[in-house]
């Protein structure tokens, strides 16, 4: 019964991540963003004191339960367990140690990382954000691709339920990165899961802390129990020492696989009894199934190969695309521009966990990775670039979705009065001054006419700027037909303005003829 | 089903598929573009109504939607609905026009109608913040995408100067008539847009209009051969001034026109003086309608048309 509401809550709060993720239709009610903010991380940066209390308690109550189903990268790797249990016949988990110093050299040298500024490693091991980019980069893909196979059939039909999307790159980095965070986690959750949550995630460690100091735990009944080790086999964090009747409480994450598989009915799940003194670990770890094992080689070379080839990839990427860039265009943008509601790039740098749920729901797909642009610790957080679309003036959405308060929410009329870059114009590229012919597509976009044209030869009208009332939403830019280099783009800022946009009157025109 | 069968069977069916496309493909070389010349008038011009009220009366004058509209026709209404704005913008074309149009269609005999158009701002929001696609669907048509390059046919424009040819949205080259129902506003660009200028939401590639002489290319477009059965001008509320996306209320005129006629250019003419009172707009500055009578697509010549004015 216990395992079976775990497992029924998980995948429904799994599902549900998941698929507002990948929903970019809005078929899903929009204030489901509280599965992000609920995460532990994103509510302590965002400060969320409610949440962060409700997390507490649940754990200080019922121990690791965030791990087990609200946390979807632990259930991605459950997911991956159950496969694999499904897959290969008579798989069985075994007792192990724990690795408590390299679980708290992790942890620590998050939070040292953190506090000097470099948000990256948290974005990069925060269990939520590294699922974000995992289903941002890799399963929105196939959704996408999914989408537009079933709109060639609908379409050549007459029906347009579906519609087609684009899909592309977002960036090598973060895709690498996801891509990398897939196999190795899930690789690691194949063979004896959930290796990653109880070794390297700083959550895992944190809430495993905690949970020893839980009202509820898995425990023993003496009497019943004769040692023969089933549950140990099937516990996938490896927590529980079957002969020694000891379940190590950081480890374990409640998810009851343990008691279910108990065919005496020795292990119940109720209030702490008072301890017996604990012996102090002096007993030599092993079940009773297979003999010691005490280092798992094969495992360590994997960790330790994974991570060199990672970060020989991620250099060997950042050479090719700094390479490309220089060779492909002139680099002119000098300053990246944020999201709009990033009050400084300092703000984003501390607060973006890079979990891309901006980058997913952006409708405008303005929103990407950035590469080195906001420096090393800002790598994969959100910048805006204008080849697919242009901000929409008054979308508000990448902020109402944070989950971090990296972008933070604005409303409508905030939104309106944002500049997140300042307008540039190259008069030289500009088609109206060297073909002489008439264009304008700049001001045609430009919400709050920054971008406006005035009288140039004969009939024709030619683009002027007015930086003071200019978005930076880049319309223009997206838009602007000039090749081989646009005449007109946005500049970043590295705090955003508010700007003033005149009021204008309503002047009561009446037209009472037909002018003709 | 094995593995050989399945296999089979999809091959089958995209066979199916691509021969289907090819029959329509094949029926359309062969139609015929004659359209009804019962029409009473060259131009009908209304002031005073509400949008569809206005419509109901110019039509009439016309001698109904019969006359443009056969049984069984498929039909694609093109509005503009370029942007993420309000109908109180003037930015798009008045939904409740496009609902009577629909409806008028259908009660002439239409067999289906769809409405498009190839947006500027993000299509989904522009298609449901403008009234537009409610409207249209609750009056029985198909809201179709626009805003993926597969979704366009290329046809040759032969009379074009700038432009020779084009991508043209396929709910237009796969129907057997359509309508243009444009809303008429100041444009930074072409001066200004209306009929000839809403033609710009039934090509994919509008950075090539621009880059190559936009008044021209405009021009050029509405040499196509299939042309709207019914150019029908939304003047119920007009742009005067940051056209085409608009800023503010202060930018809009409650004007309470309508302008309806075959001629394409008798529409934009007429439309355009229509403007002037509004702001002043000469027609030399919009440069593209007298570039279009140049190449025969119809005439600025007012006094020599039929017109009918309505008073509501």
């Amino acid at each position: 019964m216990l395992k079976k509401t775990r497992v029924v809550l998980s995948v429904i709060l799994f599902s549900l991540i998941t698929f507002y993720f990948l929903d970019f239709r809005d078929l899903l009610p929009g204030n489901l963003h509280f599965l992000a903010e609920i995460q532990l991380i994103p509510a302590l940066l965002a400060l969320n004191i409610f949440i962060l209390l409700f997390l507490l308690a649940l754990t200080l109550i019922f121990g690791r339960v965030y791990c087990s189903s609200i946390c979807p990268m632990g259930i991605y790797q459950d997911l991956l367990s159950w496969l694999s249990k499904k897959m290969i016949k008579r798989k069985k988990y075994n007792y192990s140690k724990a690795k408590t110093v390299l679980r708290w050299s992790v942890l620590a040298a998050t939070i040292v990382s953190f506090i000097f500024g470099f948000t990256f490693l948290v974005g990069l091991l925060d269990p939520y954000g590294a699922y974000g980019r995992m289903v941002t980069h890799l399963f929105r893909p196939a959704y996408l691709a999914g989408n537009n196979l079933l709109d060639t059939i609908f379409t050549s039909f007459n029906n347009y339920t579906f519609y087609k999307v684009s899909i592309y790159s977002l960036g090598v980095f973060s895709s690498v990165t996801a891509l990398i965070t897939l196999v190795v986690i899930g690789y690691l959750a194949w063979k004896n899961g959930r290796t990653w949550c109880n070794t390297i995630c700083p959550v895992g460690t944190t809430l495993g802390f905690l949970s020893k100091y839980a009202l509820l735990k898995i425990q023993f009944i003496d009497e019943n129990c004769n040692s023969c080790g089933l549950c140990s086999m099937k516990c996938k964090a490896s927590c529980i020492d079957a002969k020694n009747k000891q379940i190590d409480y950081s480890r374990c994450v409640t998810c009851f696989n343990c008691i279910e598989s108990c065919n005496r009915d020795a292990m119940n799940y109720s209030l702490i009894k008072p301890k017996k003194k604990k012996t102090r670990d002096a007993l030599p770890a092993y079940t009773y199934l297979k003999d010691d094992k005490p280092v798992d080689e094969s495992k360590r070379r994997f960790l330790s190969a994974s991570l060199v080839t990672g970060l020989a990839a991620g250099s060997l990427f950042a050479q090719e695309v700094t390479h490309g860039l220089n060779m492909k265009r002139e680099l002119k943008r000098q300053v990246p521009i944020a999201p709009p509601g990033v009050p400084s790039f300092d703000h984003l740098r501390e607060k973006c966990i890079s979990c891309h749920l901006c980058v997913s729901k952006c409708p405008s797909h303005v929103i990407k990775p950035a590469f080195l642009e906001y420096g090393l610790g800002g790598m994969m957080q959100p910048k805006l670039y204008f080849d697919k679309g242009f901000c929409n003036y008054d979308c508000t959405i990448c902020g109402d979705v944070c989950p971090t308060g990296a972008i933070l929410p604005l409303t409508k009329e905030e939104k309106n009065h944002t500049q997140m870059g300042k307008v540039q114009f190259i008069i030289e590229n500009c088609i109206v001054y060297y073909d002489e012919t008439s264009c304008g597509a700049c001001s045609e976009h430009c919400p709050t006419q920054a971008v406006h044209m005035v009288p140039y030869k004969d009939s024709l009208t030619i683009p002027e700027i007015n930086q003071e009332i200019c978005v930076g939403c880049g319309g223009c830019e997206y838009v602007c037909p000039a090749i081989p280099f646009k005449a007109i783009y946005v500049e970043g800022l590295t705090s955003q303005n508010v700007i003033e946009l005149e009021h204008e009157e309503v002047e009561e025109t009446v037209i009472d003829d037909f002018g003709f | 089903m094995d593995r050989r069968n399945f296999l089979r069977a999809v091959a089958l069916t995209g066979a199916a598929i691509t021969t289907m496309k090819e029959a329509d493909a094949m029926s359309l070389l062969t139609q015929s573009f004659e359209t009804a010349n019962a029409a009473n008038y060259d131009l009908v011009a209304v002031m005073g109504g509400e949008p569809e009220a206005m419509f109901r009366k110019a039509i009439a004058e016309m001698g109904g939607m019969k006359n443009f509209i056969s049984k069984g026709d498929k039909v694609c209404v093109k509005p503009n609905i370029g942007w993420d704005q309000p109908v109180e913008m003037a930015a798009n074309t008045n939904p409740k026009l496009i609902a009577e149009i629909v409806k008028q269609c259908f009660d002439a005999g239409a067999s289906e109608v769809t409405v498009f158009d190839h947006t500027c701002d993000d299509w989904r929001k522009s298609y449901s913040n403008s009234g537009i696609e409610e409207a249209a669907k609750k009056a029985g048509a198909k809201v179709v995408p626009a805003h993926q390059e597969s979704y366009y046919k290329t046809v040759s424009l032969p009379l074009g100067k700038s432009l020779k040819n084009a991508k043209i949205h396929q709910a237009i080259v796969d129907s057997d008539k359509w309508i243009n129902v444009p809303i008429l506003k100041n444009h930074g660009g072409a001066q200004l847009t209306i009929s000839m200028k809403n033609y710009m939401g039934i090509v994919w590639d509008r950075g090539y209009f621009h880059a190559n002489d936009l008044q021209q290319c405009i021009a050029d477009v509405c040499t196509y051969a299939k042309r709207p059965v019914l150019n029908v001008v939304d003047a119920y509320r007009l742009m005067k001034t940051s056209g085409p996306r608009g800023k503010s209320l202060s930018d809009v005129v409650l004007s309470k026109g309508l302008f309806l006629s075959q001629d394409i250019i008798a529409a934009d003419t007429a439309a355009t003086n229509f403007f002037n009172q509004a702001r002043e707009m000469p027609l030399e500055r919009v440069s593209h309608i007298a570039k279009g009578q140049e190449l025969g697509v119809g005439t600025m010549n007012l006094e020599k048309l039929n017109i009918k004015r309505l008073r509501m």
